[in-house]
């Protein structure tokens, strides 16, 4: 048995997985129900069974039908672009507006093709005033401008 | 006389000068975004949606809706002088754009675009306003056994039409209710896969995972191609067409608005799709197809008003049936929740005022944008200037902005960059993330209508196809299944998309 279609391989696992994590959960820890009063286990263990159908189909063709590979992913710009969000959301209440800003632009900015300090810096500086004026003072969005440290 | 009634009092609201500053930043968000490639309506739009809370309902629609319009408009200056598609739905315009810009007619390209938008922006307009009460009655009667269907062939219809693998689109759609149902069920109470995260009992909100899957995944997708742009700026000399170049646009125009009203009105489609579709029929119907791809007028004039035409038609189902067509429409009805509006055929009753003034406000939208894009061309060009490498961090800053203060709470933008490392998986796997952003918004709808006709009928699953009009939606869905999976049709549906990709 040979994967012609590693794209579809890989999409039918992820399919098959989440079906049957999704139609076991509600199973094993909701109530079924009967179809006149359906349960809260219900829908979900249906739709769960069907998209692990779906996903085996799917993968029982990337051994049929040509296909082309996966690409490879850009690891980067994929890592670094996620930590800098979540690094915002997390430092937000720590550092402020000023500080979980600077940890965004400075790390996502990382993950493209060049980055120059003095560019960034200038960017970050530019966002930060924009975020201040349009959010904080024109939505005023209850955000603490400053680190905690520092009387917020 | 009710329409003009109706009409008039839409004006009404739509000229405020609220209202008019609302419109009018919509309309120049829209041609902005749609003037850069790599930010689309989409994201920008789940961008938004936290802040129009602090709107009224009819400000924060008037403005949502400009967005999406006012992107066609910027998508083709992109596609004509970069050759590179502003927004997905220019992507056709590029191919005939881009030729009359290097033939130095880059001008008269632009202003076919503009004028061709405007006038199929006039005509979706009174489509909407004419078609949209008598659907609105039907869906009056609409009992749960006939929500279901409906949403079960508008789910259906999305994923015939959408990119690539008919299967795994309806796999996608499947994911998409399953995220859905996380959180509290209505019906009892009990915590669905919550995980005992206290965060996820009233579910993931939906402007996160459109942020995640349309917006960071797009952008880590965009760092992966390189930075380079060819601008014709100095080309854009006479702007105006000439008598020749109307003489052959017109005609495009028409048909171009004709078919893109009506590929607006069905489920999954929309803007692009429309656009595609007119770009092929006047290629078919040519005299002269050998033109086509070598800066024909008519390759920009129908696509480009095919897909504004679409882009408008598209508000029907989603104002008539509460039924999104596409992702767009999907954050639109999430933005009427936001306001504590149930999205339905009640609201036209209910909300007159939102409703008729949604509508008025597009056509003072797009009389709006034909002033932004033809004597302000300049400015948008000096914008394609601008690296990506200084958009992509703003673009970060302004979603993480919106999903923080969506509740305050670090967890919502961690579950958007999960989304995003999700979305980008799909992208790299082939499976279209749109079919699952509607899934997502229908899933709890689905859930509850479905439980309700059972109650209704006894457990009897017959109901759904017992009832006339219930029964048609399921024949039509089994239909659109049973034809896309004929192989010839099925052959003709991926030449399409492959020359469209």
């Amino acid at each position: 048995m040979q994967i012609k279609s590693p794209r579809d391989f890989w999409a039918g696992l992820m399919f098959i997985g989440s079906g049957l994590f999704f139609a076991a959960w509600a199973a094993e820890f909701y109530q079924m129900g009967t179809a006149v009063r359906m349960g809260p286990a219900y829908f979900p263990t249906v739709l769960g069974g069907l998209l692990a159908v779906l996903g085996l189909i799917i993968f029982a063709s990337s051994f049929a039908v040509e296909g082309t590979p996966v690409p490879a992913f850009a690891l980067r710009p994929l890592i670094l672009i996620s930590v800098g969000c979540v690094l915002y959301g997390y430092l937000m209440k720590p550092l402020g507006l000023v500080g979980a800003t600077a940890a965004l632009v400075y790390v996502s900015a990382a993950g493209g093709h060049e980055f120059k300090w003095k560019e960034v810096t200038i960017l970050y500086v530019i966002l930060m005033i924009f975020s201040w004026a349009v959010f904080v003072k024109g939505l005023t969005l209850p955000f603490p401008m400053w680190p905690e440290a520092l009387g917020g | 006389m009710d329409i003009l009634h109706n009409l008039v009092m839409g004006f009404g609201v739509a000229v405020s000068p609220i209202h008019l500053l609302y419109c009018f930043i919509g309309v120049l968000l829209g041609t902005l975004i749609g003037v850069l490639p790599g930010v689309g309506p989409v994201a920008t739009i789940a961008m938004l949606l936290p802040i129009t809370f602090n709107l009224s309902p009819v400000a924060a629609l008037i403005m949502l809706a400009g967005i999406y319009y006012g992107a066609q408009y910027g998508g083709s200056t992109t596609a004509i002088l970069v050759n590179i598609p502003g927004e997905s739905s220019s992507v056709v315009t590029c191919l005939d754009g881009y030729q009359m810009a290097r033939q130095g007619r880059a001008g008269p390209a632009l202003a076919i675009a503009a004028l061709g938008s405007f006038f199929a922006g006039c005509v979706a307009t009174v489509l909407i306003a004419v078609a949209a009460p008598p659907l609105a009655e039907v869906a009056l009667k609409f009992g749960p056994a006939e929500y279901f269907s409906l949403m079960v062939f508008g789910l259906v219809a999305a994923t015939v039409l959408a990119h690539g693998s008919l299967i795994k689109a309806i796999a996608m759609v499947v994911w998409g209710l399953l995220f859905g149902l996380i959180g509290t069920d209505v019906n009892s109470g009990v915590l669905r896969f919550t995980f005992g995260i206290p965060e996820l009992s009233d579910g993931i909100g939906f402007v996160i995972v459109a942020m995640g899957m349309f917006g960071t995944a797009e952008i880590i997708s965009n760092l992966e191609l390189k930075d380079e742009r060819e601008v014709f700026t100095s080309k854009v000399t006479h702007l105006y067409p000439t008598k020749d170049d109307i003489k052959q646009a017109w005609g495009a125009v028409l048909r171009g608005t004709a078919l893109g009203s009506c590929l607006g009105i069905l489920p999954g489609g929309g803007a692009l799709l429309s656009s595609f579709g007119a770009y092929s029929l006047e290629k078919k119907i040519s005299k002269h197809p050998e033109r086509f791809g070598k800066g024909a007028i008519e390759g920009v004039a129908a696509p480009e008003s095919a897909n504004n035409a679409g882009a408008q038609t598209s508000f029907i189902p989603m104002l008539t049936l509460g039924i999104p067509s596409n992702a767009v429409m999907a954050l639109m009805i999430g933005a009427l929740m936001i306001q504590g509006i149930a999205p339905g055929p009640q609201v036209m009753n209910e909300k007159p005022e939102l409703f008729w003034g949604l509508i008025a406000s597009m056509w003072v939208g797009n009389a709006m944008l034909v002033i932004l894009n033809l004597p302000l061309i300049g400015m948008w060009v000096k914008l394609l200037t601008v690296p990506y490498r200084y958009l992509f961090p703003s673009i970060l800053v302004f979603m993480a902005i919106g999903v923080f203060s969506l509740s305050n709470n670090p967890f919502d933008v961690l579950i958007m960059a999960i989304f995003g490392v999700l979305g980008y998986i799909c992208v790299k796997l082939e499976c279209e993330p749109a079919p699952m952003i509607l899934g997502f918004i229908l899933g709890p709808l689905m859930e509850e209508n479905l439980r309700r006709a059972m109650l209704l009928s006894r457990g009897d699953p017959t109901v759904f196809v017992t009832k006339p009009i219930s029964a048609g939606f399921m024949i039509a869905s089994l239909i659109l299944l049973v034809m896309v999976a004929l192989p010839a049709i099925r052959k003709k549906r991926e030449e399409v998309f492959v020359e469209e990709g």
